[in-house]
């Protein structure tokens, strides 16, 4: 039997998760799949677009359940977005599934054409994003879609980092009139602080209230911001701040000023490289705004050639854990 | 259809180059010869075979038309400006500052489905709103206009594959057969050879028209296939047809024609308005 595959969570982090009474939750897919059958059930003008995703998309249960409401179009991504817009024009409420390393890229077109700039409200889910599909290499990472998507009118922008946020952003897309793209992992989830509180899906969420360091996380990399601000808190009795940003578009920029005014520094973290995705999008904010002293460091996936390895692994190499976060912050901790 | 209703459609066509012509000329810029090869089918379309009217541009049982090659769009709203779907002086605006005649097609304008322009995007729509009506039961009937040229794009044959999978017997799509594309002729750019046989081995029912020919192409495109297939009308046209000089010439693909150019153009058409017995 081969040894099983080295965590991102260190020894360390799992007891800090204990200790937070962080429970770990489901991925991301599965929260999305049971919400979207849940309102699929109720509303017969909700669609399930797939791409040959069926499986991937964790949406084999909701075939099976509403055999009528779910469209498959083959390996076919241009054709996905397309038939979607169209579908979306004649009133149904499509959510087009596909891996988001294919879905932000082959049809990128479509999205910009079809639906930000046509106005067809699709929402379209982009599954196993970022480095989830990890050793299958970067034909299979989506370390661009928010970048590209950033980078295009009328489409709103989602990244949960919990079963929690995913489930509330869900049922927002759902009811939206407006474009969507929402970024999901693979990876079980831990819950988050403050699970069950008011989320509005377009707005930071405070999860850990503090001064002096300000992380600012979105995705799958949130739960190694709240680790590494219990640990620097245990450490030095500076407690930093911690927000989820589940949402890139609109960007809630009051959250990143006010994070900026209590904040010696910002860190960002995203499974994402580090040009043109939640980094970039906060130092514009910085630069641009607001009376305040506070620098920014990006962390996210470097401008090179991705390293092999599992998520796990890929994260690690690039400091996307407790761990790397505290080694980034260790310059900005008062002596 | 009838003589009568022939020769009136036919002096619209000819009034419609007109007008789009004067448009281009005005605005200084336009796809002349494609406008040019597809204004006989937009016309008949508009005239015998959309239940789409001004007073319905809302109803969700309109008649869907989704134009795939959007440069062709002076052609097209012409047409809907004559059919009354906005004010004729309206087409003075094109391409103007902060106008909403955009140089594709755009949803603001009254009697537009879909923002189309870059090509391979109109079948891939069509098929999913024609799926749409399938799946709610609704007898709307789905049409788009593609070029010949547009039909390297990889997109298209994914969509056509779709339409034949899902039986979409109402969705029509039709080929601008001009033979020409920016660079030169189609057979040179990207041969388009064996258009029909390429589609009925995807499984659509196929007909070919002269699509100048009024009477032909209003029976082609009011006919829907049996079979539980999605139709072609492969129409073979003429770039810059009507105009001597512009007829079968690429560089009219995006040529706008200078004030003598224009004159004649227009002198031309008169002078086949007037053999039809019509005021220019």
């Amino acid at each position: 039997m081969s040894a099983p595959a080295p965590s991102v969570f260190s020894q360390e982090s799992l007891s800090c998760l204990e200790a937070l009474g962080l429970i770990k939750g489901r991925p991301n897919l599965e929260v999305f799949a049971e919400t979207l059958l849940e309102l699929a059930r109720m509303d017969p003008l909700i669609l399930a677009v797939t791409s040959d995703s069926r499986g991937s998309g964790k949406l084999g249960p909701f075939g099976k359940a509403l055999p009528r409401q779910i469209v498959e179009v083959g390996i076919a991504e241009q054709n996905l977005v397309g038939v979607s817009a169209g579908l979306a024009a004649t009133g149904f409420k499509v959510f087009a599934t596909s891996p988001a390393c294919f879905l932000a890229a082959r049809a990128l077109e479509q999205i910009k054409n079809d639906v930000a700039y046509s106005d067809n409200a699709v929402v379209l889910v982009g599954i196993s994003a970022g480095v989830s599909y990890g050793a299958l290499g970067s034909t299979h990472h989506s370390l661009h879609d928010l970048a590209a998507l950033r980078a295009i009118h009328n489409i709103e922008i989602f990244c949960p980092a919990d079963n929690f946020e995913a489930d509330v952003i869900v049922r927002h897309a759902a009811g939206s009139k407006k474009p969507a793209y929402i970024r999901f992992g693979k990876a079980p989830l831990h819950d988050l602080p403050k699970k069950g509180q008011p989320m509005l899906p377009t707005k930071a969420r405070v999860l850990v209230e503090g001064s002096g360091i300000g992380f600012i996380a979105t995705g799958e990399t949130v739960i190694h911001a709240v680790l590494a601000a219990q640990t620097i808190r245990e450490r030095t009795g500076q407690q930093p701040r911690v927000l989820s940003m589940p949402c890139l578009r609109p960007l809630d920029t009051t959250s990143i000023l006010e994070t900026a005014a209590r904040c010696d520094v910002i860190l960002s973290v995203e499974e994402h490289m580090i040009h043109g995705g939640l980094g970039e999008a906060c130092a514009a904010v910085l630069a641009q705004n607001g009376d305040h002293q506070c620098r920014l460091k990006i962390i996210g996936i470097p401008d090179e050639e991705t390293v092999t390895g599992s998520q796990a692994d890929i994260f690690r190499h690039y400091g996307i854990s407790r761990e790397g976060l505290l080694f980034a912050a260790q310059p900005y901790l008062s002596a | 259809m009838t003589e009568a209703l022939h020769d009136r459609l036919v002096l619209k066509t000819l009034h419609l180059r007109k007008r789009f012509l004067r448009a281009i000329r005005h605005a200084g810029a336009g796809h002349t010869g494609g406008s040019l090869s597809c204004i006989d089918i937009l016309t008949v379309l508009y005239h015998c075979v959309l239940n789409i009217s001004p007073e319905t541009v809302d109803h969700p049982d309109r008649d869907r038309y989704i134009q795939s090659k959007g440069h062709s769009v002076e052609a097209l709203y012409a047409v809907l400006a004559d059919r009354g779907f906005f004010p004729e002086s309206d087409l003075d605006t094109l391409c103007r500052y902060q106008s909403a005649y955009v140089g594709h097609p755009t949803r603001k304008v009254r009697g537009i489905e879909q923002n189309t322009g870059a090509l391979g995007h109109g079948l891939p729509i069509a098929v999913g709103t024609a799926l749409g009506a399938h799946l709610k039961g609704r007898p709307f009937r789905v049409f788009t206009l593609l070029g010949d040229g547009e039909m390297a794009e990889g997109s298209n044959w994914e969509a056509a594959m779709a339409a034949a999978h899902y039986q979409l017997d109402n969705l029509t799509a039709v080929i601008d057969l001009n033979g020409l594309q920016i660079t030169g002729p189609t057979d040179g750019v990207m041969s388009t050879a064996l258009l029909s046989e390429k589609f009925a081995a995807f499984g659509w029912a196929v007909q070919e028209v002269d699509g100048h020919d009024l009477p032909a192409l209003a029976a082609a495109l009011a006919s829907r296939a049996l079979q539980r297939k999605p139709t072609v009308v492969i129409a073979r046209t003429i770039k810059g047809k009507g105009i001597s000089f512009m007829e079968n010439v690429s560089s009219w693909h995006h040529g706008v024609p200078s004030e003598a150019e224009y004159k004649q153009a227009i002198s031309e058409l008169d002078g086949a308005i007037a053999k039809m017995g019509g005021l220019s």
